[in-house]
């Protein structure tokens, strides 16, 4: 083992928590992760002691609740080595940063007669909101198809991106684990004159980011998934493209002035953020960037890979033929996320007997229909690990399958 | 912690193991789409109305194996029902899933083999699967009846 699996376990309460007298297995963090102790105690902390509306007032309380939600967009930022920390700006999730983009960037650059390019793998939250645009601009969508085995079929990709504006797409897919070659996608896109939006949710909680050495435009992604609470999403964006973007929300906050005739808007990063901000959550978020710094996210990447190989490993050898999991076999190429079909049960099914053994998996269509579709499924179970899974947790959902089997054999 | 048993009876899997009713009816049956969006599980139910009797019933699509059996009982139970009958049935149906703006029921509509999906009660994520056939009906017999 890369990390020490042991001593970061007992950093999450839940883990040790017992439903029914059995231990919680939790294959479902790329749905959502659990928070270790540091972010909990970050907040209950601020809450109980340190809490106070940020930038409007002069007490002490308000100005170091202004530092300690400035500090986590610093830390932020250097997370995934952006130039500047008002580069990062806080939203409500990644759906709500993707949505950003969308009506304050798109708005102002998308009309009739243009392009945008998407992918066939893409999250309902970077599908939705370019639908939503299009349909009032009058721009057309494409999209990059995949291969067999469920990577980016760039074959064609200089003909998708001829004359596009922009090029969104996830940096790992949320269904195939799928990781993407981010830095090679956005070259291609600024060779065709398109920006390049990367929906970041499912790589950075799990492998190092630096939108310098990509190069990109924008980076939407969410707290809940990198240890951090709900309520907290970032955007980080170029500087140059968000000071020439219109404001997203109007309200307070996001204002330098107003009169009855008009207003003008704050400098960024205060400029996209409206009323008042998730300050609770800035804090715990902070905590948790802590968290995964000090144990490195080299190391966290390292310790999926060797999950990922024995899962695959081990899933294949006991289920053979009974098991089909989608993506790559690949572990340099994908993340510890695992969707698959086993035999003839149904999903939900599947997740109804092994959440019997606590084993907390994800049945649906993952909010990605059209790379459902693509797949000829209506919906998958999906496992997926993170830091604090074991190998021990992949053979207690093989238990559970064997179990399945035996319940379902049609 | 209730059981897999509570939820799925011997009954139940049966059903799901060999669907009755399986198929398509031509028009002028009606066809009737439901969808539980939130599993993606699909349903369609074709009925035949003639003289306020369900003379025939079909149903295709797919989903996990409480809305497939319940979808199968419930085709079992009402073909060849006056309507107001099954009309009786779905609401009995519903009070069992506990579904809340469904008062007291008239008990003279016999649950018969569908008593066996009463477990499904102890799953609440799985009411949905469960009652997806039944809203699709009613939607129908809505549709007939105008
Ligand atoms: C790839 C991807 N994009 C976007 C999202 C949306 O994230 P959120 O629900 O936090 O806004 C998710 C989360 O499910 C995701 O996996």
């Amino acid at each position: 083992m890369t990390i020490d699996i042991d001593h970061i376990r007992a950093d999450f309460p839940i883990l040790a928590d017992t439903i029914n007298g059995k231990p919680l297995v939790y294959l479902d963090s790329a749905n959502s992760s659990h928070k270790p102790q540091s972010v909990i105690d970050a907040m209950s902390t601020f809450m109980a002691h340190q809490y106070s509306p940020t930038n409007r007032s002069a007490y002490f309380l308000a100005a170091q609740a202004t530092e300690m939600y400035e500090g986590a967009r610093t830390k932020v930022a250097k997370f995934i080595n952006a130039r500047h920390a008002h580069e990062v700006v806080f939203t409500k999730n990644a759906t709500e940063s993707l949505n950003l983009v969308a009506r304050a960037w798109g708005a102002a650059n998308l009309s009739t007669g243009d392009a945008i390019v998407l992918t066939h793998m893409e999250h309902h939250a970077n599908i939705v909101p370019w639908q939503m645009l299009a349909a009032e601009k009058g721009f057309t969508i494409r999209w990059v198809p995949l291969t067999a085995d469920g990577l980016l079929d760039l074959s064609h990709i200089d003909q998708l991106l001829d004359g596009a504006k922009a090029f969104s797409f996830t940096s790992m897919s949320n269904v195939l684990g799928t990781i993407n070659p981010v830095k090679e996608l956005v070259s291609l896109a600024h060779r065709h004159g398109a920006i390049a939006i990367v929906d970041g949710c499912q790589s950075v909680p799990h492998m190092p980011t630096d939108v310098q050495d990509w190069d990109a435009d924008f980076l939407a992604f969410s707290s809940h998934k990198m240890l951090g609470p709900t309520g907290i999403g970032m955007l980080w964006g170029k500087e140059s493209l968000l000071d020439a973007m219109p404001p997203f929300l109007g309200g307070g906050n996001m204002i330098a002035d107003v009169t009855l005739n008009g207003f003008t808007c704050a400098e960024l990063p205060a400029k996209f953020e409206a009323g008042t901000q998730p300050i609770v959550e800035a804090v715990g978020l902070s905590a948790a960037v802590d968290y995964l710094n000090a144990i490195g996210m080299h190391n966290v990447r390292q310790h999926e890979m060797e999950i990922s190989r024995y899962a695959l490993d081990t899933l294949t050898q006991r289920f053979g033929e009974d098991i089909v999991i989608h993506g790559s076999k690949n572990v340099e190429v994908r993340g510890a996320t695992f969707s698959f079909a086993f035999r003839d049960v149904h999903p939900h099914d599947i997740s109804q007997v092994l959440d019997q053994h606590n084993v907390c998996v994800r049945a649906g269509h993952h909010c990605a229909k059209p790379l459902m579709r693509l797949l000829g499924a209506h919906a998958t179970a999906r496992a997926s690990f993170y830091l604090y899974n074991t190998t021990d947790e992949v053979d207690a959902l093989c238990d559970a399958l064997t179990e399945t089997g035996e319940f379902f054999t049609l | 912690m209730p059981g897999l048993e509570d939820l799925y009876r011997e009954i139940i899997l049966d059903h799901y193991k060999s669907p009755r009713n399986r198929g398509t009816l031509e028009p002028p049956a009606i066809r009737t789409e439901g969808h539980n969006p939130l599993c993606g599980d699909e349903i369609e139910v074709y009925i035949a109305v003639d003289n306020d009797i369900v003379s025939d019933i079909k149903i295709s699509g797919q989903g996990c194996s409480i809305s497939q059996s319940s979808a199968s009982m419930m085709s079992a139970a009402i073909k060849g029902k006056p309507v107001a009958e099954v009309r009786a049935l779905i609401h009995r149906f519903k009070h069992m899933m506990s579904i809340e703006d469904v008062e007291e029921p008239d008990t003279s509509a016999p649950l018969g083999d569908l008593e066996a999906l009463q477990g499904v009660v102890k799953f609440p994520v799985r009411i949905k699967c469960a009652v997806l056939a039944w809203n699709t009906l009613a939607e129908g017999l809505d549709t007939a009846a105008q």
